[in-house]
């Protein structure tokens, strides 16, 4: 670590690992209320169990770019962060803004949770993924923006590069459209059109900047090629990824009341979006082919092919899937959708953010490059359980999905919902194994912090 | 990448290739903002229908449904669910008041959230309105 304030990313990285096994847990609750559709009920229904899930998922997600941010801005700068002080009482702030929700979702009825935060004065709760009461969006805000500002500062004072620059942009990106969740007009066709200006250009849009900042950074680092190489593939990729993502947006506008345009803009434009992450592929196997140094956290190293590689699967492969219109008519809204979410979302924002994690906790935990051999093959053990699982959850998922669109719409005698849920339940209990394989996955990987913590570091091979 | 490409051409069709393209995507929504009372049933879009939003928003009928297609996949799509219970109100009504307490043994079931007559009434209302959006004959059939 070259600076003492790039420590403050240490209870970043320690939360979001920590709401993460909470994620899984509740994905492995979800999963069984697939098919024993009375398990917990109604203590925890589905849709609340569904909110914990997700909502965690975000929130651990911010965590983990957050702590990236303040990790990687220092030492990019090379400059000591604005205010440590400033960072830690966000971390606080967040964290507890963060658990009083989900206890919120979790101990009274989600009604009860809109009246008791007034949600009638500004009501944003009860879309997918904004269910936060309006009290906690305005949290999230005021944290974002004081996050935005410390590491702006940070970034002011010392030395720009396009790395911490592309970072910047992606969060500020982030901040912006986050603010669309607080418009929820009575028309449900404007509110599902711009609730996809927080949705979309997230996911598809700058969060690809910060992914693939921090990929550039590991990469940089790791690998020892020429930053000027790295940085301009980091343009060329994100030029592509907002090219394609931006009016990409409109494969979300087929089918809710939007003009029928918006078929040929979607489908052509999100066809491609799959190259941006292809080439982030491309791009990080070349770099590690060109290295100029065998770095001593090959942990680290496999996180970051494997990221480039999940997030092409699962975002571009799975993605394309079912983008074109004449495609997406059939498969809108079933289990196609949910497999394609599962690995989109592990390849691409799960694992940069295990990357940085694997890069970074090292130095954050004293040692001076890499964990213990026996400390990094743990985290391969957990890099391998958690990423092959995926693949399993999302192919039980598309067979589901596959079935599931023949049966209820493609048919000429389509059944009804809950009758093909029935008829693919096989499927979900396969997905239930994978999950469970997952779950082990995740603690081995939490493991893989107190394996071999008093063994020598790892040295690289010559 | 060649010599000849340099760093600042990439940053350069980066910042320009982003510009153009939130630009265009503006000037879409524009467009499409103008297009939308053709499509998106607001003549029928009453006091009623948006007090109807609000119970299905605070009861969080996404955590489980789909509407138009988005939301969770674990109980049916509710864009048609009017058409799918024989053009009525009262039939929406029924079945959301009908939901037992404590479930179904080893069924999905959906929870009884004890609503109002008032909330009951403007929830399936809701529900008709969102049935007559004009969805590009989404879903493919009745069944959602």
């Amino acid at each position: 670590m070259t600076y003492q304030s790039q420590s403050v990313a240490k209870p970043y990285f320690i939360a979001a690992i920590g709401l993460f096994v909470g994620q899984i847990l509740f994905g492995v609750i979800l999963g069984l209320q697939y098919v024993m559709g009375d398990f917990l009920f109604p203590e925890i229904p589905f849709n609340v169990a569904r909110m914990v899930h997700t909502n965690l998922l975000i929130v651990w997600l911010l965590f983990g770019f957050m702590g990236a941010a303040y990790y990687l801005i220092p030492e990019e700068s090379e400059t000591e962060l604005f205010s440590p002080m400033l960072a830690l009482l966000m971390f606080w702030i967040f964290l507890v803004a963060g658990a009083l929700t989900i206890l919120g979702y979790l101990l009274v009825p989600y009604a009860t949770l809109a009246e008791l935060t007034m949600n009638d004065l500004l009501p944003t709760m009860g879309r997918e993924f904004l269910e936060q009461p309006t009290i906690t969006k305005v949290g999230i805000v005021i944290v974002a923006l004081s996050f935005l500002f410390n590491i702006g500062m940070t970034m002011l004072k010392g030395r720009k590069t396009a790395v911490s620059l592309v970072l910047f942009i992606g969060l500020v990106g982030l901040a912006v459209f986050f603010l669309f969740s607080f418009y929820n007009p009575e028309n449900l066709v404007r509110d599902k059109y711009y609730w996809w200006f927080v949705v979309h250009l997230w996911v598809e849009g700058v969060w690809e900047l910060i992914m693939g900042a921090i990929l550039a950074f590991v990469l940089i680092k790791t690998t020892g090629v020429d930053r000027e190489v790295i940085e301009k593939w980091l343009y060329v990729i994100i030029a592509m990824s907002l090219i394609t993502g931006l009016i990409g947006t409109g494969h979300h506008f087929y089918w809710i009341g939007t003009p029928e345009y918006w078929q040929w803009w979607g489908s052509i434009f999100s066809a491609m979006e799959p190259i941006p992450f292809f080439m982030m592929t491309i791009f990080a196997f070349n770099m590690v082919n060109r290295r100029r140094r065998n770095h001593p956290n090959q942990a680290a190293v496999l996180w970051a092919l494997g990221t480039a590689v999940m997030a092409f699967l699962g975002a571009g492969v799975w993605g394309f899937l079912h983008t074109l219109s004449p495609v997406n008519y059939y498969t809108h809204g079933t289990q196609i959708t949910a497999a394609h979410g599962h690995m989109a979302f592990y390849g691409a924002y799960v694992m940069i953010v295990l990357t940085m994690i694997s890069y970074a906790m090292p130095m954050l935990n004293g040692r001076k490059e890499a964990n213990s051999n026996k400390s990094q093959v743990t985290e391969m053990w957990a890099f391998w359980l958690m990423t092959i699982s995926m693949v399993f959850i999302t192919l039980f998922l598309t067979g589901a999905g596959v079935l599931q669109t023949w049966m209820q719409r493609y048919t000429d005698t389509p059944m009804s919902f809950m009758e093909v849920q029935d008829k693919v339940e096989i499927f979900y209990w396969l997905r239930e194994g994978a999950g469970i394989f997952f779950l082990i996955g995740l603690l081995v990987y939490v493991a893989s912090f107190f394996v071999g913590k008093d063994e020598a570091e790892a040295t690289a091979r010559e | 990448m060649s010599e000849t490409f340099t760093k600042s051409m990439a940053r350069n069709i980066f910042y320009g290739g982003s510009v153009f393209f939130f630009l265009l995507l503006l000037a879409l929504t524009f467009d499409t903002e103008s297009a939308l009372p053709e499509l998106d049933n607001r003549q029928n879009l009453t006091e009623q229908v948006a007090a109807g939003k609000r119970v299905w928003e605070h009861n969080n009928c996404v955590g489980c449904h789909t509407l138009l297609g988005e939301g969770a996949y674990f109980a049916p799509e509710l864009g048609n669910v009017y058409q799918r219970f024989g053009n009525s109100t009262d039939a929406i009504k029924g079945f959301i008041m009908s939901r037992p307490k404590d479930g179904i043994p080893g069924r999905r079931s959906m929870p009884q959230f004890n609503l109002s007559d008032e909330e009951l009434e403007a929830v399936a209302q809701f529900l008709k309105y969102a049935s007559e959006i004009n969805t590009q004959n989404w879903p493919p059939n009745i069944q959602g």
